[in-house]
């Protein structure tokens, strides 16, 4: 079955790819003239409008709580929306995703509670990873996210592997892989595109190229004039889409995800975008970028233009959002309290899910590390 | 019972798991139709096709890679790394991925990925087809190692590590893999990970080693026999999880040890073994612990003898030790 959209991206014959990014929407909200779009219900609409808001408001709070001492580490999308929502809507929920570290709105789409991000991101008693990791390095089982990893590119091949063991399976399901365009420079991710070409893996490679590896530039990252156009050597398609198009994302991604399911292997898709915020609550891009260039990306905001998008379908109105923000916010703060309110995981944790069973050195060593005189220790994120 | 040599009771042990487990799949380069550079995967294609005997692209860090994702989703891999000596290129992967998952996703994401590599010296190799690399494996909380001596255990320990809930690297000694036989019982048995086995009892010196050094040591221990000596000598079989409660029974017992690997000294698993006999049984020493291992050097191609242990070396070190 042909998705929506699909007359218009450069889908089909493998290791194809488009050179000038793939829009559906101008940026006033328009469907531009004779294209084809994907059909969205309009309660689906707003709930990703909703999503694209949660995602801005939690990241601008949240970054305030990390200046504040509050939080101590922060690693916010702003800009990015569109890239979360777009491949989040077109999979269901047995199909699984690899996130790297700047797709919060992904996970909740999925179902993911402000919850279990905030102390995940706190790293309290409640965190879903028992306070193992860093913030902003979630692990969701129950809605098929697999856990973050903070060296780039090493979940590239992992989701292969995972869409490759969906056909073992007899499944149809799909991986769906997240990736920002530094990764394209590593190892793991010609392996993982390599891979997936060979073997037909019903597996997504979404690159977010945000322009910003850090502080690297993407001319810094590759000579190829795209990073799309990287897909052709693998033999699948490479689709250049606007990053900041959502409706635009979700058509590449509901044929990218149709042509997996169907067993005519992976697609890789490039959303272009901008990272308008630092690296991390730890980066200072002032340092090495133009001010004016963040500037021109702020009049060219996915929020924004999905809010046209929704208001020329008539269907978004100030009370609704108002309402949004109101129930966003107060999910946030109740969130807030509740994790800052709640201790670390305790001590006799730390030994535990190393194996699945503790084997007898590890034994000894926690009880040599509860027997062991110690002063009051802070832990991290408070 | 059928005389198998290690590689025929890999084989055997891979062909029986995969028939009682359809989640079971094997990859690596060449284990395909080709069976394996060493054989150790040979007929699998054949009985269970493509897609579940594997021959992948010529990549160690997709190999290991992909076989993470795999176990995630609910598959048992068996990724084979051609020789344990192009497993540098999975490094992160193993060390930072497969070893972790379990624990940094707070017990959501087990991945039990079973890699198997040939390992060791004595095959004219040179540097690239002989080096020892446990030691950077079992300083890796999270993974098990296992090294087998013989195809008996090989084949037991092997459907242990397949059906067990933990990454485990399973190191193949290939200087023995054909040289070494033995009546390998017909179809399924286990041998548990982490319990060592006396290969010889002995009341004057602990000999510890694994591997293809086991056999090494059963040579020299031989020839001390003859001359009136009684040495103990312990297979480990499994890295970690360490069988201690073995080795410091034996050691209590006989007062004295000999470590024998094949890696090089500093660093290797046998500075890890002779400091917890420090630890755990410094009352009962009647000698320094001595270690018989390769040289802290590349390993050489020409002079690999004399690289090696020898059954010279380990014969030495085991009369010093009781004659200290």
């Amino acid at each position: 079955m042909l998705a929506k959209g699909q007359t218009s991206t450069p889908e089909g014959s493998s290791g194809s790819t488009n050179e000038k990014p793939f829009r559906l929407l101008d940026d006033d909200g328009r469907l531009l003239p004779g294209v084809d779009a994907p059909e969205i219900p309009d309660a689906d609409c707003l709930k990703l409008y909703r999503g694209m808001l949660q995602v801005r408001l939690v990241d601008d709070r949240y970054m305030k709580l990390q200046r504040q001492g509050r939080l101590g580490f922060y690693m916010q999308s702003t800009g990015e929306e569109a890239t979360h929502f777009g491949g989040a809507y077109a999979l269901r929920s047995t199909d699984w995703v690899y996130p790297s570290y700047r797709e919060p709105g992904l996970a909740f789409w999925r179902g993911y509670s402000l919850k279990d991000f905030t102390n995940q991101l706190y790293g309290n008693v409640e965190d879903p990873v028992k306070g193992r990791q860093m913030p902003v390095h979630h692990s969701a089982r129950w809605i098929n996210l697999v856990s973050i990893s903070s060296p780039v590119g090493t979940q590239i091949p992992q989701a292969v592997g995972t869409a490759w063991a969906a056909r073992i399976a007899k499944k149809d399901d799909v991986a769906l892989v997240y990736f920002g365009e530094g990764a394209t420079s590593t190892g793991q991710f010609h392996v993982g595109m390599n891979f997936a070409g060979v073997y037909k893996a019903p597996c997504i490679f979404f690159c977010r190229n945000n322009g910003w590896a850090i502080s690297t530039a993407r001319d810094k990252q590759t000579a190829s004039t795209s990073f799309a156009i990287k897909a052709v050597a693998y033999g699948m398609p490479g689709v250049l889409v606007d990053g900041n198009d959502l409706l635009a994302i979700i058509a590449s991604m509901q044929d990218a995800v149709a042509r997996a399911r169907r067993g005519d292997g992976p697609t890789m898709i490039e959303a272009l975008t901008y990272r308008r915020g630092g690296h991390s609550s730890s980066d200072d891009p002032s340092v090495y970028r133009n001010p004016a260039e963040v500037t021109a990306w702020e009049t060219n905001d996915p929020i924004e233009r999905w809010r046209r998008y929704c208001v020329n379908r008539k269907i978004w109105t100030q009370a609704a959002h108002d309402q949004m923000v109101a129930e966003i916010t107060d999910e946030m703060m109740a969130a807030l309290k509740h994790a800052e309110s709640l201790g670390p995981p305790a001590l006799e944790t730390m030994f535990d899910d190393v194996f699945a069973e503790m084997p007898p050195h590890l034994a000894e060593q926690k009880a040599e590390c509860l027997a062991a005189p110690r002063q009051k220790i802070t832990h991290g994120g408070h | 019972m059928p005389v198998y040599n290690i590689i025929q009771a890999v084989n055997d042990a891979l062909r029986i798991e995969m028939r009682r487990d359809d989640r079971v799949v094997v990859l690596g380069e060449d284990v395909g139709k080709f069976g394996g550079v060493f054989r150790a995967t040979s007929g699998l294609f054949d009985e269970f096709g493509p897609e579940r005997v594997i021959d992948t692209p010529l990549a160690e860090a997709g190999i290991v890679g992909t076989a993470i994702g795999m176990a995630l989703y609910g598959l048992r891999p068996v990724p084979e790394i051609q020789f344990a000596d192009f497993i540098y290129p999975a490094y992160d992967q193993i060390v930072n991925e497969l070893a972790k998952f379990r624990y940094r996703s707070g017990g959501q994401y087990p991945a039990p990925v079973v890699i198997r590599t040939p390992y060791g010296g004595g095959i004219r190799g040179g540097h690239y087809h002989s080096q020892s690399p446990e030691a950077y494996f079992v300083h890796t909380p999270g993974l098990k190692v296992v090294i087998p001596s013989n195809p008996i255990d090989a084949k037991g320990l092997l459907l242990s590590a397949i059906r067990g809930q933990d990454p485990v690297i399973f190191m193949e000694p290939k200087r023995v893999y054909r040289a070494s036989k033995g009546d390998v019982p017909e179809g399924d048995y286990t041998i548990p990970l982490g319990k060592a086995k006396i290969v010889r009892p002995g009341n004057q010196v602990t000999v510890i080693a694994y591997g293809s050094m086991v056999h090494t040591v059963n040579e020299a221990v031989e020839r001390v026999v003859a001359e009136g000596f009684d040495p103990e000598v312990i297979d480990l079989r499994t890295l970690l999880p360490l069988d201690q409660e073995t080795v410091l029974e034996s050691v209590k017992k006989t007062g004295r040890a000999v470590i024998v690997h094949e890696a090089p000294k500093t660093c290797g698993y046998g500075a890890e073994l002779s400091a917890i006999i420090m630890e755990k049984a410094f009352l009962w020493l009647e000698a320094p612990v001595v270690r018989v291992t390769g040289f802290d050097t590349p390993f050489p191609y020409t002079l690999e003898n004399e690289y090696l242990p020898s059954p010279d070396r380990v014969a030495v070190a085991i009369k010093q030790t009781v004659n200290f």
